[in-house]
């Protein structure tokens, strides 16, 4: 193998580097839109009726109970709901349809939270609209971790 | 063999919406940890869980690795009759994971 | 009547609380959220372990058949109490134990040379436990315990590790303070085993121990070191009175 000359050397180790740079862990507010967009099929996405419930302060980002409910809609109106977050490794978190033997239309689960961040709600009705809750969370760590 | 905590109202009546709740015992490992020597540990998750009601859907749920371990649902079902309550989990390593519960309406 | 209203009769029977000594449990630095985790059964994953634990109190361990049902009959009536009087000096042993070496012990006494099975340990520690949910951490009146909690409360006061840190530093100079976004509580074991959400998982006290010690980068001791049962002594002592939470769920 020919042994690069000490240009080349550094020119290999400057592209190496900005590979490892363009390869964050995190997703970001773009990925955030386009999840948003691939759920909605790029149908418009409105702010409203759907509430969703979690604590603007966590104790751990890694098990955060979180409610996702469309009070004020009849419940055969929502077909489906949507969790996505802005800055986990990826944005889906879940994705949820109801049945015909769905009672009301909540979900409560518990999620991770990578870092403070917002988190959007979408709901899906049967009229084909869309619509969304965005809230930001606030995310401490805890102390002594092994 | 994992372990599930469900809880229901021991009796309802026909109509009536009623809360289930229910707990796995599953680590949900992400696939974005890494281990001790470096390396990321692979995904290991619950991908899918389902309520059926003598068959019929109440509720599916897709899961990805932002749900928390140990995954936790609550939910509402409408009363029709008694019946069956049938509850599924599904996800990598080829786990799978069914319970059942017997549902009495008035 | 829904579950959850008997369940919260139950909760309210044991309900952590603050003492008329200004001693809090972990419970209450905690978020609602948390905490309505930990007060309600059907949402507490802890129990997930005591369920395990209930399920395995009746199986036979080793070849002889015997399981813990064949020697403590029913759990409810004959564990009751046991967790709020560990660690305790076990004669057979001839040193202070807490309850996971103690189940260890019966274990090994059952199934000689059997490997551990970890997650089994757990979930029996955490259904023995359990059975003393509500009743005040009651450390035994025993003599021979007494050297061994002064060692434990002398480790309590040491400064250790890179950060030259002593446990009464942060958890009784500095509870109830905030260290990087997180309340400091007071370091009272009135849930262990717990469910940790850090850990995702349920954990005994040594983890949780080894796991400040590893904080203040201090070396830990070994596993089977004597000096975690005599912290732990030390701190059922401080503690005693408040009531167990097992499981207890903790950031």
């Amino acid at each position: 193998m020919k042994v690069p000359r000490p240009l080349e050397r550094r020119r290999l180790l400057a592209a190496a580097c900005a590979v490892l740079w363009l390869r964050p862990a995190q997703a970001t507010p773009e990925a955030l839109a386009d999840a948003l967009r691939e759920y909605t099929g790029g149908a418009p996405l409105r702010e409203g009726r759907v509430r969703l419930d979690i604590a603007p302060l966590v104790d751990n980002g890694n098990t955060v109970p979180v409610s996702v409910s469309v009070p004020g809609v009849s419940p055969e109106q929502v077909q489906a709901l949507a969790l996505f977050s802005e800055r986990n490794p990826r944005s889906d978190v879940l994705r949820v349809v109801f049945g015909p033997r769905a009672g009301e239309r909540v979900l409560t689960t518990r999620m991770r939270l990578a870092t403070s961040q917002q988190l959007v709600a979408v709901a899906r009705l049967a009229d084909g609209g869309h619509w969304a809750q965005r809230v930001d969370v606030v995310v401490t760590l805890s102390a002594c971790l092994e | 063999m994992a372990r599930s905590l469900i809880t229901l109202p021991e009796r309802v009546t026909r109509g009536q919406s009623f809360t289930v709740r229910t707990l796995l015992q599953h680590p949900m490992e992400s696939g974005f940890r890494v281990g001790a020597d470096g390396r990321v540990l692979p995904r290991d998750i619950v991908r899918r869980f389902r309520c059926l009601y003598d068959g019929e859907l109440v509720v599916e749920v897709e899961l990805f690795p932002a749900v928390a371990a140990n995954p936790f649902f609550e939910f509402s079902v409408r009363a029709v009759d008694s019946g069956t309550l049938l509850f599924e989990w599904e996800g990598d390593q080829g786990f799978r994971h069914r319970e059942q519960r017997a549902l009495s309406v008035a | 009547m829904k579950p959850a209203s008997i369940l919260l009769l139950a909760a309210v029977l044991w309900a952590p609380g603050v003492h008329a000594d200004g001693r809090r449990s972990g419970f209450e630095y905690m978020g609602a959220a948390t905490q309505a985790m930990q007060r309600d059964d059907s949402l507490n994953p802890g129990m997930l372990w005591v369920l395990q634990g209930e399920q395995l109190w009746s199986r036979p361990l080793g070849d002889a058949g015997g399981s813990c049902a064949g020697c403590h009959g029913a759990a409810p009536q004959s564990m009751r109490g046991v967790a709020a009087r560990y660690p305790a000096f076990d004669a057979a042993l001839g040193r202070p134990v807490d309850l996971p070496q103690r189940i260890a012990a019966c274990h090994q006494r059952l199934r000689p040379g059997a490997p551990p099975d970890a997650e089994a340990a757990l979930a029996l520690q955490a259904y023995v436990a359990h059975q003393s949910r509500g009743l005040p951490i009651a450390p035994p009146d025993d003599a021979r315990l007494q050297a061994p909690r002064e060692r434990g409360r002398a480790l309590w006061g040491q400064r250790i590790g890179q950060l030259d840190l002593a446990c009464s530093d942060c958890h009784d100079a500095l509870a109830g303070r905030r260290l990087g976004g997180s309340p400091v509580p007071q370091g009272h074991p009135t849930g262990y085993p717990i469910y940790r959400l850090e850990w995702q998982g349920l954990g005994t006290l040594q983890r949780r121990l080894r796991a400040c010690v590893v904080g203040v980068r201090a070396e830990p001791f070994a596993a089977d070191a004597p000096q975690w049962v005599e912290l732990e002594l030390h701190l059922a002592w401080r503690a005693r009175g408040m009531p167990l939470e097992t499981p207890a769920v903790r950031p």
